[in-house]
């Protein structure tokens, strides 16, 4: 079921690529349908699902000499970002309607995408999780290279993809360590997570080498660098795909492998997470601060967002003086704070595509009384940006009053300096609302500007769920308490 | 009884093989010399097939002088299909020369030696593989009879004869040291005792000789000339076949010849490897001309390779790793140079627009290209892992490290080839240069096998046996 679900879009894009002749509007229409057939089928697994534990294992040696396998599964972790990847890919396939150059291959492309990241996100494996981790590297590479606009998409493409497969060998580095230590020797995340390998200073090793991975893809001050530059060059929806999936899985490596893989050497250094988080969660939000840009702007705050989640899973290594209940709730506020951003930020990148697609840039000076002609987008962003700012109603909020929740017991220090970050942010979105929507008109647009309705049935939806969860979180929350806790407990044996 | 000829089958099929396509080669009239490519490829797909009744054989023949076990039986199916691969590069290139014959004839020659260099468990065997596996290569190199064809032969020739004078030396120092035996398995007991200082002279100066061979540093001055020198299938060959065997070679030589405690050669092969990977990545670098680039690719590509050698016979799986990454590292780079085959331009800025005029040959350059950086799923990446695996089981984990950091850093030059050739110049679709069909098949086959590779040839690895034979 699970290989189905992730091999599905594989499938339609190899379909297409050798699909010469069929038309643009086909293209388009099967894009959508095969996205929304995932969302479909990922709905399915969810309603199914036990609600603790793994599910839907499949164990099959695949490499019976280098002890990898291919083995899947699904469990509360993985669960909602399986659901949010399918929902970001649908409303990048909605969005995409009638847009791209070369949609046969752009829509291929995303398809290919899809794989690797749904693939990803049920790997139990660690080589597997890796040749995914690796692949989504390569597809996003051929996004932005391909599809980017402006004068440097090549570089930015360039530069993500040196730096990104940096980190993914730094990964495997770790992931080898992982196996050589491990007795007997297996790649296996399950049986790795019953008997943790590696202890003192091999451990400590192997952890550097796979927080360096998943930092740089997370990614964290001050491995940051490539992201501006990528999602500036990037199309929209490579954008959304990019900030609201591809960040996700470092993040998802931090509570599927180096917590539960890495408990003694985790708890030891969890402190140099939290402190990466604090600095990640002020600079993301300083630095956003200061940008002109709108798609800059959003791609700052997904640091700072990010820096939140790496706050709360380092939070929950700091066993002493903390009690199990509130470390569960920060990694429960840390799965949340990853399906909330995937959804906001998505939709946030997609308005910019928007914007961007209609005034050809992305500079905030260059409007200006936006909300008067085209309300509509004005309407979408401004809750878009309430959204990411984590007002009351929507997952945002959920998410962010969970981690400092959570987070407090164990480290009131680091949260106390993290609090202000929630002000600048607000802060920072506020001001650009000011800019784009209010005031004099310093643009040329007029109505016919507003959003399409392909445009507002891609970001709707988002929005929609975003303020679902905030509303209605324990629809969420009861799936990834059960697996939070289990993650905790296993990082305090 | 030990004195089989049929235990030969492939080797001797190989030499029937050579003979019988000179003579036909010879006999028939220029336009007609398809015939004798067949005789080749047929000699070639004989080899082949010989091996297979042999797959799980584990003895010595003639006096321990030759082994047939893992180790001989990957070379035997491996180097002939490279062989083979390299006859279809060939078919679009040398096609109606009036020398085509001798190529294919230097071809199968140059294929039994580095079989033969690879089943050698005798120094003095090993000598012969040698000698019999480098002239060939001399040849070939200078085979289009051109100028820079006659630089690239004299450089392999001399590079060559001086690597071979060490090779020569330190066999028979090692012989002597050995009590007068040349065969691996009475030397490993007659070197156990001797002086570590003598053996290690005298092992340097055989693993010069192999290291010429396989091109690693710093016996590597020759490839990059000669593959640009050369024509692209000799190219092709001379980045292929010989380290195939040199390889095979030099793992049977540390496993089952050299005990590492009377001479420390792991940390020595170890050095070597990094010092090869880094120096042909960044020399790499700044190459214009794309049959530099591959050939220093390759030279970068031994030195990940040297690293299973490094741990021979002390990481449980150093030899599965060894032939994954050499069946992968033999697809794939034969696809590039297929590549290269099908669409020979002199600068890297010239394969821009291949995505529109040729979209299965810029398919196929970017699965081999991103194959030998080692992404997934591909073959080299199969490759890579289980080395990695192995050399850090080995106690080599800083070499795991290097390893790594060289591969980010290849990742830049293979990108410097993939970019112009995926990029989409705006303007009419541009006209298609003539391109024999030869290569451009063998590019796609050897793309599908590099793509497929990581599923195919790994669970036939977990079937490999550990050590090789005494």
């Amino acid at each position: 079921m699970l290989s189905l679900i992730v091999f599905t879009p594989l499938a339609v894009a190899v379909l297409l690529l050798c699909w010469r002749g069929l038309p643009a509007r086909a293209v388009s229409w099967l894009w959508i349908a095969v996205t929304v057939v995932e969302v479909v089928a990922v709905l399915g697994v969810w309603w199914a699902y036990p609600g603790e534990g793994f599910a839907y294992e499949v164990d099959r040696p695949w490499i019976p000499g280098a002890g990898a396998g291919y083995h899947v599964g699904v469990d509360g972790l993985s669960l909602p970002l399986l659901a949010l990847t399918t929902v970001v890919f649908a409303a990048c396939a909605v969005y995409s309607l009638r847009r791209q150059p070369r949609p046969r291959q752009f829509a291929a492309l995303f398809l290919a995408l899809q794989t690797t990241c749904l693939g990803l996100f049920v790997s139990l494996d660690l080589i597997l999780f890796f040749v995914f981790f690796d692949l989504s590297i390569v597809g996003m590479y051929a996004v932005i290279a391909g599809w980017g606009h402006g004068p440097q998409a090549r570089r930015s493409a360039l530069t993500f993809f040196l730096y990104t497969f940096l980190g993914s060998l730094a990964l495997l580095l770790g992931f080898i360590g992982l196996y050589v230590a491990a007795a007997p020797h297996t790649f296996d995340m399950v049986a790795l997570t019953r008997d943790p390998p590696t202890r003192g200073v091999a451990g400590a090793l192997v952890l550097l080498a796979i927080l360096l991975g998943l930092a740089i893809k997370t990614p964290t001050f001050p491995f940051h660098t490539w992201l501006p530059p990528a999602h500036t060059d990037a199309p929209a929806a490579g954008s959304a795909v990019l900030a609201g999936i591809l960040l996700k899985m470092g993040t998802y490596g931090f509570v599927r492998i180096a917590m539960p893989v890495l408990p003694d050497a985790w708890r030891r250094h969890a402190w140099v997470v939290v402190v990466v988080g604090v600095v990640s969660v002020l600079y993301g939000a300083l630095v956003a601060l200061a940008q002109r840009s709108f798609k800059r702007m959003v791609a700052y705050t997904s640091v700072n967002h990010m820096g939140y989640v790496v706050l709360a899973v380092g939070a929950a290594g700091l066993v002493a003086g903390s009690d199990a209940q509130a470390r569960a709730v920060a990694v429960t506020g840390a799965v949340t704070q990853m399906v909330s951003h995937g959804l906001i930020t998505s939709a946030l990148f997609l308005l910019a595509g928007v914007l961007y697609d209609r005034g050809g840039t992305y500079r905030m000076d260059a409007y200006g009384g936006l909300a008067g002609d085209t309300p509509r987008f004005a309407a979408l962003t401004a809750v878009a940006a309430f959204a990411s700012l984590g007002l009351p109603g929507f997952s945002g909020f959920i998410a962010e009053f969970q981690i400092f929740a959570g987070s407090l017991g164990s480290a009131p220090v680091a949260v106390a300096f993290a609090l202000p970050g929630i002000l600048v942010t607000a802060a920072l979105f506020l001001w650009a609302l000011h800019r784009v929507f209010l005031g004099p008109a310093r643009h040329r647009l007029s109505a016919t500007a507003d959003v399409t309705a392909a445009e507002t049935a891609a970001v709707l939806p988002l929005l929609a769920l975003s303020l679902l969860i905030g509303v209605f979180p324990r629809l969420l929350l009861d799936v990834v308490e059960p697996a939070a806790r289990a993650v905790t407990e296993l990082v305090a044996r | 009884m030990t004195e089989r000829p049929l235990a030969l089958l492939p080797e001797l099929l190989l030499l029937a093989g050579a003979v019988s396509t000179l003579l036909t080669g010879a006999f028939l009239p220029r336009e007609r010399q398809w015939v004798a490519r067949l005789v080749a490829a047929g000699a070639l797909l004989a080899a082949v097939l010989a091996t297979l009744p042999a797959v799980g054989e584990r003895t010595t023949v003639y006096a321990h002088s030759y082994a047939l076990d893992a180790g001989t039986t990957a070379a035997r199916l491996l180097i002939p299909l490279a062989g083979l691969l390299v006859v279809g590069i060939a078919a679009g290139r040398v096609a109606g020369n009036r020398r085509e014959t001798e190529f294919y004839v230097l071809t199968l020659l140059a294929v039994l030696g580095a079989v033969l260099l690879a089943g050698a468990s005798d120094l003095l065997l090993l000598a012969v593989a040698y000698l019999l596996s480098s002239v060939p290569l001399a040849g070939l190199a200078g085979w289009g009879r051109d100028r820079r064809g006659a630089e690239a032969a004299l450089k392999v020739y001399l590079v060559g004869a001086l690597a071979g004078v060490g090779l020569l030396a330190g066999a028979a120092l090692l012989t002597a040291l050995g009590g007068g035996a040349s065969d691996y398995d009475r030397l490993a007991a007659g070197l156990a005792g001797a002086p570590s200082t003598a053996v290690a002279v005298g092992v340097v100066g055989v693993l010069a000789g192999l290291l010429f061979k396989i091109g690693a540093v710093p016996g590597h001055f020759w490839v990059p000339d000669a593959v640009q020198g050369a024509s692209i299938p000799a190219g092709a060959l001379l980045t292929t076949v010989p380290k195939l065997g040199g390889l095979l070679a030099a793992y049977r030589l540390f496993a089952v010849a050299v005990p590492a405690d009377v001479v420390d050669w792991p940390l020595l092969v170890a050095v070597l490897a990094a010092v090869t990977m880094t120096l042909g990545n960044f020399a790499a670098f700044g190459q214009a001309d794309p049959r530099r680039l591959l050939a220093y690719s390759t030279v970068a590509q031994v030195g990940y390779l040297l690293m299973a050698v490094a741990v021979a016979g002390r990481a449980e799986r150093a030899l599965p790793a060894l032939l994954v990454y050499l069946a992968g590292y033999a697809v794939t780079n034969l696809g590039a140079f297929a590549v290269l085959a099908a669409e020979p331009h002199d600068t890297l800025d010239d394969y821009r627009g291949l995505a529109r005029r040729r979209p299965w040959l810029a398919a196929t350059l970017v699965i081999c290209l991103l194959g030998l950086v080692g992404t997934p799923p591909t073959a080299v990446f199969a490759g890579k892992l289980t080395v990695f695996t192995a050399a850090w089981d080995g106690g080599l984990a800083w070499l795991v490290v290097v390893a790594a950091v060289n591969t980010v850093a290849s990742l830049f030059y293979y990108l410097r080839w993939l970019v112009p050739a995926l990029s989409l110049p705006s303007g009419p679709r541009p006209l298609r240069p003539a391109s024999p069909r030869g290569p451009r098949v063998v590019a796609v086959a050897t793309a599908v096998a590099a793509l497929l590779g990581a599923a195919g040839a790994l669970p036939l690895a977990g079937l490999v046996e550990q050590t090789l034979q005494r």
